[in-house]
């Protein structure tokens, strides 16, 4: 390409009167080796805006589709709730002691009871001796 | 909408979405963090997105706005100034070496520029829109586009021989 067009167009580049193709020539020439010494200090700028074209943005971006997910856990919640409903079977409470018990084991728990309704009381009886005590530290406590 | 088709769409066009929030944001991480909430905000429009006639300048419009919420936010205060690392693929040439700081100065230059410069700079000259595609995604009049981008590349142009006289002298 002459020199001459070259030097034209980079005056027209710098008026910001260029059309992209233009530009692009520009480019294309700069980025030989071949360029006139005069002209090598706008070679950088070219240079760089191919290198800045260059560049790529490597970044995974993730992308999840956010609206499924509540709806699936909202139907695997009905689903375990359905199954449980399914599965509950209510277990028949027993009636009285007689069908749960024999006799000789209901009568020896009664006993048993009946012995320790017997001490229980013994030991609510000496209770009563506190009460007695409480009394006197209280009359000591009211004089003073 | 499936995840696929989603992706088909959204493919071509979301290298262009990041390197307009690194333009903005510079740091890396923050670019990053910036597209994945653009995407992510496109999912879950996904259903609208039938109805929009051009996705990629909307998503353009959605980074633009965004990045510069961003900027503006308290939170930008924690932004770090993050240059990019170059990789050095190449031999260890002086020539080379030289060429490579001079193409990292336009980016330190590119990041000194005011905020709509910077957008006209990087949708014109970086990813080569159309005049007419960036009156739409910057809302601005054709006139004022002409001017914000001469000045940002004659301002590009007198820093970086500035840089590179510095460095001889």
């Amino acid at each position: 390409m002459e020199l001459h067009k070259i030097e034209k167009l980079i005056e027209k580049y710098f008026e910001a009167a260029t059309t992209v193709a233009e530009e692009e020539m520009l480019r294309e020439y700069f980025s030989k080796d071949s360029v006139a010494p005069h002209l090598e200090q706008h070679a950088p700028l070219f240079n760089y805006f191919i290198k800045a074209k260059e560049e790529r943005y490597t970044k995974q971006v993730p992308l999840k589709p956010r609206i499924n997910y509540l709806k699936w856990v909202s139907v695997a919640a009905i689903a375990v709730f359905m199954v449980g409903l399914y599965m509950y079977q209510p277990t028949p409470a027993p009636v009285t002691l007689a069908d749960e018990y024999t006799q000789e084991e209901i009568e020896s728990a009664q006993e048993a009871f009946a012995l320790l309704a017997m001490n229980f009381n013994k030991g609510t009886e000496q209770l009563y001796h506190l009460e007695e005590f409480e009394k006197t530290t209280n009359k000591f406590l009211t004089k003073k | 909408m499936k995840q696929t088709e989603f992706l088909n769409i959204v493919l071509p066009f979301k290298d262009k979405l990041f390197r307009m929030a690194k333009r903005l944001l510079v740091s890396t991480e923050e670019a990053e963090d910036a597209t994945q909430e653009i995407l992510i905000k496109l999912w879950d429009k996904k259903n609208k997105m039938e109805t929009y006639n051009n996705v990629e300048a909307f998503a353009m419009t959605m980074t633009k706005n965004f990045c510069l919420d961003r900027l503006k936010s308290k939170q930008a205060g924690n932004l770090k100034l993050v240059h990019s690392n170059y990789t050095d693929s190449s031999t260890s040439l002086q020539n080379d070496l030289e060429a490579k700081d001079s193409i990292s100065w336009v980016e330190r230059i590119m990041a000194e520029l005011p905020e709509q410069q910077k957008m006209v700079l990087q949708l014109r000259d970086v990813e080569q829109y159309e005049y007419e595609e960036i009156e739409k995604l910057l809302d601005m009049k054709p006139t004022a586009i002409r001017v914000a981008l001469s000045r940002a590349r004659k301002t590009v142009r007198e820093k970086l021989i500035e840089k590179h006289n510095y460095g001889i002298a």
